[in-house]
């Protein structure tokens, strides 16, 4: 069955003829073409589909489309500035906090929402913000120095 | 998976109508139901999605002076309610143990309490606090207790035409506190191994009044404990009677053993975690434990 799924996507209005099955994740990565945010378990539980929905981050494998219709969704191709990366993007660089990859546009979605809620998390609160983002390369610890220097970084230098 | 309608009803009557109609699963957060749905371990030919009704989102005071929770509530946003958070903070941080953050932001206790799980973290505590599930069906609505919901993993005591519409929260008595903990190999994103919510009201003169215990994951549903819950009332908070509660607290369990844990080492988790439990709930009252 189909259905009209009309939404913000990173600023921009769209509208797409959905299947009343197609999860937002199926959505985006389709009509959308917007392939920056991951499948990975497609359960929930590895939250490599982070995106933000209404600002807060959710794992869009398991929100249907339909029901993010009318609502604002911000993916990790709405977090830079055009060219002009945001700190997360350029301390997760810097720290060496990505290998393979895959895990890190959703480790960016939340890590934005935790410093758009808290300027100024310690480590505990870091690697909580981060506990429904599985990474099986890193071991964490460089996300998490890349993490704190981005919010260091962003008292000085605001960005979003 | 197999073709189904989306519904978003924007009256409760009409959600009701559509669980009459026919084969359909009501929609809150999804964080259950979307996976089973993918794993093809549920199918449907409705899907009823709950967030437009505006009885089933968000927390406000009863007029008794307790709390009602919408069933569709989010973890989060009950969360952002600073009174609830600052009256509930027991239940709030036991909702907060649900998944991931991201998790939360779609997940609502209704979910938690009709998934059925033995394991759901935020059902004890609201079996403690003696939540009431108001239920609306064909026939009208009722409130029954929370604790008669859940009849089996994954099964409940819900018609198919039964909505689940609110948790009701009586008024938290003076001197009173609660605490849920549970244990899991992994601090977090993990089911846990074992549960344990306490509930305990004192009277003036520091006697336990009442109490409730209810467990996680040591019985095919969440488990109230009354024998447990018994022996602390009418006695002064102690440690020898906590430690003495926490004993009957795992006689009453009747784990399992699986892959996660052996039925000897939940029932050892039993007692652990109802003593610390306690032990928390009496911090929590200013009380310094002989």
């Amino acid at each position: 069955m189909k259905t009209i799924v009309s939404l913000d996507v990173n600023g921009t209005p769209c509208e797409a003829l959905a299947d009343t099955r197609d999860t937002l994740l199926d959505f985006l990565r389709g009509p959308l073409g917007l392939t920056g945010t991951k499948e990975g378990c497609g359960n929930g539980n590895c939250g490599a589909c982070t995106v933000l929905v209404d600002g807060e981050p959710v794992c869009a494998c398991i929100v249907l489309a339909a029901e993010a219709s009318g609502a604002s969704v911000t993916t990790i191709e709405g977090i830079a500035d055009g060219n002009m990366l945001h700190h997360v993007q350029t301390c997760l660089i810097e720290a060496g906090g990505t290998q393979c990859g895959f895990c890190t546009p959703g480790i960016i979605v939340s890590a934005v929402a935790l410093l758009r809620r808290n300027a100024d998390p310690d480590d505990a609160e870091i690697r909580h913000a981060i506990a429904g983002n599985l990474c099986r390369c890193t071991g964490y610890g460089k996300i998490v120095t890349a993490i704190r220097t981005a919010a260091a970084r962003l008292s000085t230098e605001p960005r979003l | 998976m197999q073709p189904f309608a989306y519904l978003k009803p924007a009256r409760t009557e009409d959600a009701v109508a559509a669980l009459v109609a026919g084969d359909a699963r009501v929609l809150a957060g999804g964080t259950d139901l979307l996976p089973q749905l993918r794993e093809g371990r549920r199918a449907t030919t409705a899907v009823i999605d709950l967030k437009a009704l505006p009885e089933l989102n968000g927390v406000a005071r009863d007029a008794d002076g307790g709390w009602r929770i919408g069933a569709a509530t989010t973890v989060g946003a009950l969360g952002r309610d600073a009174a609830f958070a600052a009256e509930h903070g027991a239940l709030l941080a036991a909702a907060r143990l649900i998944g991931s953050l991201q998790i939360q932001n779609r997940a609502s206790l209704g979910g938690n309490l009709c998934n059925g799980a033995p394991s759901a973290d935020a059902v004890p505590l609201l079996i403690c606090l003696n939540a009431a599930a108001e239920l609306m069906g064909p026939m009208g609505r009722r409130h029954v207790p929370v604790e008669t919901i859940v009849t089996g993993p994954g099964k409940t005591a819900l018609a198919p035409t039964d909505l689940l519409i609110a948790l009701h929260l009586p008024p938290r008595p003076l001197r009173s506190a609660a605490a849920y903990l549970r244990f899991t190999p992994r601090r977090e994103m993990d089911i846990a191994i074992a549960g344990a919510g306490v509930a305990m009201t004192l009277t003036a003169d520091g006697t336990i009044t009442s109490a409730r215990i209810a467990l996680a994951s040591v019985a095919p549903v969440p488990l109230l404990a009354p024998t447990a819950a018994a022996a602390l009332v009418g006695k002064p908070p102690s440690r020898s009677l906590f430690t003495a509660a926490a004993d009957a607290a795992a006689a009453t369990a009747r784990p399992i053993s699986d892959a996660r844990a052996s039925a000897d080492y939940r029932r050892h988790l039993v007692a652990v975690l109802t003593r610390r439990a306690l032990e928390a709930c009496a911090t929590d009252l200013g009380l310094s434990l002989a």
